[in-house]
């Protein structure tokens, strides 16, 4: 750039080649032992020019871990979530930033101490939680003694049951408490002119309509940044789903993957494992790489 | 920063504000509150509630070998693997920020490994760390023996630290270039206009005005190690040989989920939930002061 440094030059070419290497060397590893049969991915060493299977063993692997309902599982799971906290983010981010009713810091503070604990920490409790949703509700009823009252007045017992284990608003709505998206809203939502605030107001519009029609429009930006962002963390969760879908039907395809693990002492069926794991990766590789400038933004918007 | 023109209606302000408040109620601050208090408590064998029992639970954990174990093998991994992705990242962060030829397609691929879910790169590298088949069985041909995670902890924490780092390095590769980026080019030129080389000016200009990144990425890239090891624990070695690589979070899995020790997994959960606080609170109050530029 500035000056002339040929032996630097050099050395930042060969690094930086190096770098490139290590990060598509797994990649390209998978492809290529996805495309062997049973005998040559188990040759040592591993022979680097692709073989011939390779559609049969993504086949396999389709069939084996049963892909085509998982991949849709996670789909759902991960638009869910994508689209879960772009909604409940901006919302609250109105609400703190836009009005100035008392106990408004609280909520701010109840929101952000949500960033410290991530789930993967308090995943017991929460999975007890989703196993009846409601139970929250029902210990407070009884504590307070209103259950009590409640049926004495209209000898009705209460017993308030919802459990979630096994359905799409199990896996979706204990990902979407967090506040990740509320403080990139809440940032953006600040440098927002207050000149258009008044000349809304001025020209009749109340806080909804304003929220509508011209915060949300110029939200778009971080709307993608932050959809993007969500697509990708919701496909990539594993403990939780792990743990809430006992049931196969609910099963999302990153959870699949143990499925095709060759067992200690079984066929060795490498080939038919990086399948699986190159249809798994795919799509979170494909948003990345579209997407790219909405993933970075995202991040580092996200995070900081 | 306070906004001058708010709306009046508080009662809508409210209404905006409840959707989340539900959320985080029913799914973060419950289960929180239950974590403590099934931490204090312990679970009766026929039903029945629970009965108090204090620091009991903690004073168990505490004094088990295990448990310790754990806590050592979570502080290495998170050491290791936090000290190599970034100073790999950095490295190649500063040198793509040089912008030479071929800066652009670097700029691209090596964010790519962040995008992977843990799971699926760690079956990647079981793979090819297998040591009967892929690229490692290469090396014990050579010196039989050399190589076996299933076997030796070492080896398999070796693994789980290559697989995680592999994919911290796109993630802490975007934030570096960034701050790199912001960095005004003036300022650059003028100290190399001065006579100061690259590594000269990287030390005395470019490394002291990204140190608040490096302490932001610090503080991030030890709480993912606590979190986001799971996928890559589970598939990779499940915790073994040995407990060698039985991370905290693994490990409040296994006992809460498999052991069906409640109690216990909820006071591993508590000492890990203080540990990421301490950690968050010294981002924001130590870190945020002592390196400030702008």
């Amino acid at each position: 750039m500035v000056e002339r440094t040929p032996i630097l030059n050099f050395l930042t070419h060969v690094i930086l080649f190096l770098g490139f290497v290590f990060c598509v060397a797994p990649f390209v590893i998978v492809v290529i032992a996805a495309s062997h049969n049973l005998k040559d991915v188990n040759d040592v060493p591993m022979s680097l020019l692709p073989g011939s299977d390779f559609w049969i063993n993504i086949k396999t692997a389709w069939t084996t871990a049963d892909l085509g309902p998982k991949l849709f599982n996670s789909f759902i799971m991960a638009a869910g979530v994508a689209a879960g906290k772009v909604i409940i983010s901006a919302l609250t981010a109105f609400s703190i930033v836009y009005f100035r009713y008392p106990g408004r810091m609280l909520i701010f503070w109840l929101v952000f101490i949500t960033l410290m604990l991530p789930l993967e920490v308090r995943i017991v409790p929460t999975y007890a939680v989703v196993a009846n949703v409601l139970s929250p509700y029902q210990t407070i009823l009884d504590l307070t003694g209103l259950s009590w009252l409640i049926e004495k007045i209209s000898g009705v017992q209460v017993s308030l049951s919802l459990g979630l284990l096994n359905s799409y608003t199990g896996l979706i709505l204990p990902l979407i408490a967090t506040a990740t998206g509320t403080f990139l809203y809440r940032q953006f939502f600040l440098t927002v002119p207050d000149e258009l605030t008044e000349a809304a107001r001025m020209d009749g519009a109340g806080a909804v309509r304003f929220f509508i029609d011209i915060l949300l429009p110029l939200s778009r930006n971080n709307m993608a940044a932050l959809g993007t962002i969500m697509f990708l963390w919701a496909w990539n969760q594993y403990l939780w789903p792990l743990l809430i879908t006992t049931d196969q039907s609910h099963a999302t395809a990153v959870t699949e993957l143990k499925q095709l693990i060759p067992n200690v002492g079984g066929i060795p069926e490498w080939n038919i494992a990086m399948a699986g794991t190159l249809i798994v990766m795919l799509p979170p590789l494909v948003v990345v790489v579209v997407m790219q400038r909405w993933f970075v933004r995202g991040l580092i918007a996200t995070e900081k | 920063m306070e906004k001058r023109v708010t709306f009046s209606r508080w009662s809508i302000g409210i209404l905006f504000a409840v959707p989340q408040l539900i959320l985080i109620f029913t799914f973060f601050y419950w289960p929180a509150g239950q974590a403590v208090y099934w931490s204090l408590t312990l679970q009766q064998p026929w039903g029945g509630g629970n009965i108090w029992v204090g620091l009991d639970n903690f004073r168990s954990i505490l004094s088990n070998a295990d448990y310790w174990k754990s806590i050592t093998a979570s502080l290495t991994f998170a050491a290791i693997s936090t000290g190599l992705a970034m100073l790999i990242a950095l490295v190649l962060a500063t040198l793509t920020d040089r912008q030479l030829a071929g800066s652009r397609l670097y700029r691209v691929v090596l964010i790519w490994p962040y995008g992977i879910a843990a799971p699926a790169l760690a079956m990647a590298f079981r793979f090819i760390l297998a040591p009967e088949a892929g690229f490692m069985a290469v090396v014990n041909q050579v010196w039989p023996g050399f190589w076996d995670p299933g076997l030796d902890g070492t080896d398999a924490m070796a693994s789980i630290i290559v697989a995680f780092s592999w994919k911290y390095v796109g993630y802490n590769f975007i934030f570096f270039l960034a701050a790199l980026q912001a960095i005004p080019r003036s300022l650059i030129e003028a100290a190399a206009m001065d006579g100061s080389g690259v590594i000269r000016r990287f030390w005395d200009i470019q490394f002291p005005l990204i140190t608040p990144t490096i302490f932001f990425l610090l503080v991030i890239n030890i709480t993912e190690s606590f979190q986001d090891s799971f996928g890559i624990v589970d598939i990779m070695t499940s915790g073994g040989p040995a407990n060698a690589t039985n991370l905290m979070v693994y490990k409040i899995y296994s006992d809460g989920f498999k052991g069906l020790d409640y109690s216990g997994a909820a006071a591993q959960s508590i000492i890990l939930m203080l540990l990421i606080i301490v950690l968050t609170i010294f981002q924001f109050r130590f870190i945020e002061r002592r390196v400030h530029y702008r």
